[in-house]
């Protein structure tokens, strides 16, 4: 019998029940006339135990309205977290929220927060931020957990080789009353990106260089598990930016093996295992990376070295491009695909051969679940410092939590941004999906360091490009978009 | 939830690759507390344009969406399930769905069902040049097939999800009879794993 992946670990630790693995003998009771269902539970769907479940104001109303429509209470509100993140302020949080829905919603939380007993990071908390944020940086992220959330980018926590996926609302009700979720097993990919990254090549242009290999619904039905030299030469923030838009390939979740790095984020974090306890745990998670005889049933091998800064030019997150590059021609793709590249590019405004770097910019975006981390504003901060916005640009950084934002101001980054013209926010979603104010307006353009460039995603007839935050402060100084190489050449 | 057993009607064809949950319903229209009233919001930049399908009245009480490949992509909203049935569709025939978004349409109650996409261009073709065809959908049979014509094909669904859809059973309930081997897991779960509160 061969080896187990790191995938297969993780989900064998936690399937609670499974109990007919006999194909031939469901076949005959779902063609039989169905028989009772104890009997075809499993088969495909097994029931997995949920160790974390993280919920935020947009996603979970109508769940928690149908717990207590039908007198149910969360099972363990102990392994459950809220926070405000989606469609919260970034300014003048003091002031009363100017839209009453949100209000609202934000306020239907807090309630739900404390009649069902789950702890709530409000607004005012300095821990509240993005959910994808907080659960890493206060240490409830561990390697082989099984960790959901209502929203799609939860394979983030991926990286620290925990088996996290996206859910929807009803889903989000199910684990709340039952601590499990009813799910069919995944196949396994193996990603591997071997060798070096260049100069002025991040863990953007990795995920980009990958979504873009195996297409936006490449991963669908699979978990990934990124390997390889680059991978493991990552810092946690790059793998956790990596595993993030796992999704935008359409994949169920995204893993990175812990090793002594994840270790080392970890260690001293609030709700990371202490004394002997961190001893045990280490020993558990050591196990967990996948076996050298294990087999994937899928494989995709990509050069380092030949990934290069990337742009995104159309509509969704695998049409991007080297950022010397330029506009593509529908009229050069496969047929197949013509149509779809003709209507991103009406959208986008953009003409067939235009250089990249000539494409002008109205808003820059520096934030989001996939780079609102603390390095990720250092890497903005160290091509801003001493520079200036360009005329017309508007650029805000918002960082990813209350606690990212405090470290940025001690170490000076957020006097980095305002000095050069960039607007610096409270702790939020923000612009990566246009709920709350921060939006493009119709036509805008902007250079966005978040993670999907759908048709009005910042905004209706907004135009959004996907960059790496490096590349986004440098077009926000330059106007347009630059490439980093030179820049830091 | 309500059962689902065969769905008949009219189709309209969404004849495009990668639809994102974004443009089934808008980031700024989910601000709803409830799960209903999402229908208006569905679609809601495409049908500024008049050209689009969803304004054509011929597909006006369509109630089968078909779809190409990916559709639902993106944002895991089910919000997008809440706008599709708000809309009136109460089933897609489509050449694959994000896992997300198929997974939300089974606890909505919205069938799904996979098709080739040779299967999906001749359905698109045929509803485009004849939209009053009438598709029908029987989930018992695992069939789908032209009503009057001849063009018929079965397609797979997880036996366990077919099971519920047919009666409209509640996952929550069914599962909370596993409470025992629920705990039984929990009693095994090592005292080091994180506790929020």
């Amino acid at each position: 019998m061969s080896g187990r992946t790191l995938f297969d670990k993780i989900w064998d630790d936690h399937v609670v029940h499974s109990p007919l693995q006999d194909t031939a003998r469901v076949a005959a009771l779902a063609e039989g006339g169905l028989a009772d269902h104890n009997q075809l539970l499993g088969e495909r769907q097994e029931m997995l135990y949920i160790d974390l479940h993280l919920i935020h104001e947009v996603t979970s109303p109508q769940a928690f309205e149908g717990l207590r429509q039908a007198n149910r209470s969360v099972r363990r509100p102990d392994l459950t977290l809220a926070t405000v993140d989606h469609n919260v302020p970034t300014i003048d949080r003091d002031l009363p929220n100017p839209d009453p829905l949100s209000a609202t919603q934000i306020e239907v939380l807090r309630q739900n927060a404390n009649e069902f007993g789950v702890t709530l990071f409000d607004i005012f908390d300095a821990r509240q931020g993005i959910v994808h944020i907080i659960g890493p940086e206060q240490g409830f992220t561990q390697p082989g957990m099984t960790i959901v959330c209502g929203d799609s980018h939860t394979s983030t926590h991926g990286a620290f080789g925990s088996l996290a996926f996206g859910i929807g609302t009803s889903e989000v009700e199910h684990v709340m009353a039952t601590q499990t979720l009813r799910q069919s097993k995944p196949k396994t990919m193996s990603v591997e990106v071997t060798g070096e990254l260049g100069l002025g090549v991040t863990a953007k242009d990795v995920i980009l260089a990958i979504i873009h290999e195996i297409g936006v619904h490449g991963g669908i039905g699979h978990v990934i598990e990124y390997r390889g030299q680059v991978i493991e030469d990552l810092s946690m923030e790059g793998r956790m930016t990596i595993c993030n838009m796992s999704i935008e390939a359409g994949a169920r979740a995204g893993l990175v093996a812990p090793d002594e790095k994840t270790f080392a984020y970890m260690k001293g974090r609030p709700h990371v295992p202490k004394g002997n306890d961190w001893d045990s745990a280490l020993e558990h998670w050591r196990e967990l990376p996948t076996d050298h005889d294990a087999v994937f049933d899928r494989r995709v091998v990509i050069g380092g070295s030949t990934i290069v800064p990337y742009v995104t030019w159309g509509t969704n997150p695998a049409q991007s491009v080297s950022v010397d590059g330029r506009v593509p021609d529908p009229a050069d793709a496969p047929e197949e695909q013509r149509e779809a590249i003709e209507r991103a590019l009406i959208y986008m405004n953009l003409e067939p051969g235009t250089p990249m770097r000539s494409i002008s910019i109205d808003r820059v975006f520096i934030g989001s679940c996939t780079n609102g981390r603390i390095e990720d504003l250092r890497a903005a901060a160290s091509v801003a410092e001493g520079k200036k916005v360009a005329r017309g640009v508007t650029a805000m950084v918002v960082p990813g939590s209350g606690l990212v934002k405090m470290q940025a101001e001690e170490e000076g980054l957020a006097e980095v941004f305002t000095a050069a013209g960039f607007e610096w926010r409270d702790a939020g979603c923000s612009m990566c999906l246009g709920m709350n104010p921060d939006i493009l307006a119709p036509g805008e353009r902007s250079a966005s360091t978040s993670n999907r460039n759908f048709e009005g995603r910042q905004g209706p007839g907004g135009r959004t490009h996907l960059v790496s935050p490096e590349m986004a402060a440098a077009a926000a100084i330059a106007g347009h978009f630059t490439d980093l190489r030179e820049v830091m050449a | 939830m309500k059962a689902v057993s065969v769905v008949r009607g009219k189709a309209v064809p969404m004849d495009r690759s990668n639809v994102d949950t974004d443009q089934i319903i808008p980031a700024k229209h989910l601000k709803r507390i409830e799960r209903t009233g999402y229908g208006e919001f569905a679609f809601e930049a495409w049908r500024q344009d008049p050209t689009f399908i969803l304004n054509q009245s011929q597909h006006a009480d369509a109630t089968i969406m078909l779809t190409r490949e990916n559709f639902g992509s993106g944002s895991s909203r089910e919000h997008a399930v809440w706008a599709l049935d708000g809309l009136g569709i109460e089933a897609l025939i489509g050449a694959g769905f994000a896992d997300i978004f198929k997974n939300n349409c089974f606890q909505g109650g919205m069938l799904t069902i996979d098709l080739p996409s040779e299967d999906v261009d001749y359905l698109i073709a045929l509803v485009t040049e004849k939209p009053d065809t009438i598709i029908e959908a029987h989930l018992g049979d695992q069939t789908v097939s032209v009503v009057g014509g001849t063009w018929h094909r079965t397609f797979q669904i997880d036996p366990f999800r077919k099971y519920r859809l047919m009666r409209g059973l509640d996952d929550i309930s069914m599962t909370l009879e596993y409470q025992p081997d629920i705990t039984s897991h929990e009693s095994g779960r090592p005292d080091w794993m994180p506790a929020t509160g």
